[in-house]
């Protein structure tokens, strides 16, 4: 069997022309006008060389607050979401009535819009009467509610807590269908050995789930460089100038006040951070399939 | 055994409690979308009182133009749905079964862009370059590009695991290229394109980003943009953003009811491997 003629290569192209005209094109000359002065004020493109680049990482500027606010909510979010979907996933691999009604339950968030879900939590986190300010002092707790999303010192945890609030339950689900392809003869020869539940998960559960655990890491590291609908609706950047900057969001900013070229050069340092990362993530998704 | 009760106890109450945290702000908005402007003010869990104030949707509708924008999400997910179907099975089919250097690169190179960032900035002027900036089938077109990767990863992954013995008979019984594809291999694929279709229906009916930036004219905005927009204008009347927030999010709903099963065979592919 002639493979190149029962597989033709041209079953690629509709994909591939699609991907690298809309995809790759734009994320290169992206970096290309990142060296120059792009904006809505001129016609004219001049080489301005790493000036951009400069203005990004200056420390008179804003833009390394903002670098480090899209760290901190991608590692903070990347981890709890993981701790307690993993605390999820245990829970819910056990014996527990509706047990299907709870699991769908709690992925249901994550089927919503995150722009939908900032507009309700900026509802609920209201802080005079917002739902959980109402509950915190209907239940005697009124010293707890605060000014949520208002205050500086509060609106980025509020932001990554909504965002943990949305994803969890996602990370959960993929964690639940990796505890249950664990095979369950392990955790009878550990039964017999006189294993307890704490040391059937530190030997068994915990080991075996690693791989499943980093796929989720990565995930939610992607998600959490690239998040933008759930902060432009929940803060849009403040209070303040940087609050809850995210990259997305700058880039955005930059993009509405025609500041072309620094916008573009914002999005190419995050290209080629994700780049690494992508690389990286390719390698744990596609370990069976490629290497043969 | 009073140990082991007490446990299962505990076991239940922890599993409704997340449950309600997950469900309350879901129900706010449900309840609040049925009250009146004055009830609503509050945003309380308070059942609605009857009569239900239905009409806050019909006015949803007109004022917030939300029968236009439901046509336009409509055609921006169909679109982008077919087209991604097509184009991932398709490229997968010929990058599983014919693995060359080539094709290899190929395959990797694709699903690189599940990781990758969109240059929105960059994209405008291959947009305006194009003729596609505020086209609808721009934003056809850039949802099919940006589901793209994944959706070749998750079809490629489910066609190896289809004997190539079919794809011999068939070619034994005279079949061209196209039409093995199209009679023997694509209905094979079922399960992997139906993944494919819901997991592409939310994240594009949802997709908020592209049509901010791409689209200016408010006659061709999407339901989640004109809801953003409506929710700026009618911020005081929060019985009105409710009801058309639970008019966009009826569609990803209804889907993650009928489809839950394809959304985690598809989130949990590359995962988890068994």
């Amino acid at each position: 069997m002639n493979k190149k003629k029962v597989y033709p290569i041209y079953f690629v192209f509709g994909a591939l022309i699609i991907y690298i005209v809309l995809f790759v094109i734009p994320s290169l000359i992206g970096i290309g006008y990142s060296f120059t002065d792009w904006s809505a004020y001129s016609d004219k493109l001049k080489f301005v060389g790493l000036d951009n680049f400069k203005t990004v990482f200056s420390s008179d500027e804003d833009y390394m607050a903002i670098i480090i606010n899209t760290l901190e909510f991608t590692f903070i979010t990347t981890i709890l979401k993981n701790v307690l979907g993993l605390v999820l996933a245990l829970l819910l691999t056990k014996s527990i009535k509706f047990l299907n009604f709870h699991r769908g339950i709690m992925f249901m968030p994550s089927v919503l819009s995150t722009l939908i879900i900032g507009m309700i939590f900026q509802s609920i986190l209201n802080p005079a009467t917002g739902l959980l300010n109402t509950f915190l002092r209907s239940v005697g707790l009124g010293v707890f509610a605060g000014k949520w999303l208002v205050t500086s010192e509060l609106a980025f945890g509020s932001v990554m807590a909504v965002d943990i609030w949305r994803g969890t339950g996602y990370i959960m689900t993929i964690l639940i269908a990796g505890i249950l392809s664990i095979s369950t003869t392990y955790y009878e020869a550990a039964s017999i050995d006189g294993a307890n539940g704490i040391q059937k998960f530190r030997f068994i559960t915990f080991p075996l789930l690693l791989p499943t655990l980093a796929t989720t890491t990565v995930l939610n590291i992607i998600y959490g460089l690239k998040v933008f609908d759930m902060i432009y609706a929940l803060t849009n950047g403040g209070p303040g100038k940087t609050t809850t900057e995210v990259l997305y969001t700058a880039v955005f900013k930059k993009f509405g006040t025609g500041q072309y070229a620094v916008g573009t050069a914002l999005s190419s340092v995050m290209f080629l951070f994700m780049v690494v990362i992508g690389v990286f993530m390719i390698k744990i998704m596609t370990k069976d399939e490629v290497v043969e | 055994m009073a140990q082991k009760i007490i446990k299962a106890l505990l076991r239940n109450l922890f599993a409704w409690i997340i449950s309600i945290i997950a469900l309350v702000p879901l129900l706010l908005i449900l309840f609040n979308s049925l009250k009146t402007s004055l009830k609503a003010s509050d945003m309380n869990l308070s059942l609605p009182d009857f009569p239900l104030q239905l009409s806050n949707y019909t006015v949803v509708i007109e004022q917030g133009k939300l029968l236009q924008s439901f046509i336009n999400s409509s055609i921006y997910t169909v679109g982008s749905v077919f087209l991604c179907c097509i184009f991932s099975s398709l490229a997968a089919y010929v990058l599983s079964r014919n693995r060359t250097r080539l094709t290899k690169l190929i395959y990797l190179f694709i699903v690189l862009g599940i990781t990758m960032p969109v240059n929105y900035v960059a994209l405008v002027k291959v947009m305006i370059f194009l003729n596609l900036n505020d086209t609808r089938l721009g934003i056809i077109l850039l949802y099919a590009a940006m589901q793209i990767p994944f959706s070749v990863f998750l079809i490629y992954g489910f066609i190896a695991k289809i004997p190539v013995e079919l794809d011999e008979a068939g070619i034994i019984d005279g079949c061209s290229p196209i039409r093995l594809f199209i009679t023997i291999v694509f209905p094979l694929l079922k399960p992997a394109v139906a993944t494919v279709v819901v997991l592409t229906f939310l994240n594009n009916w949802n997709e908020f980003i592209s049509p901010l930036y791409f689209l200016s004219s408010s006659t061709k905005w999407p339901m989640t943009l004109s809801v953003y927009n409506f929710f700026g204008m009618y911020y005081r009347d929060w019985n009105m953003v409710c009801a058309d927030i639970v008019m966009t999010s009826i569609p990803v709903i209804l889907i993650y009811l009928l489809g839950q099963k394809y959304i985690v065979s598809g989130m949990t592919a590359g995962a988890v491997k068994g």
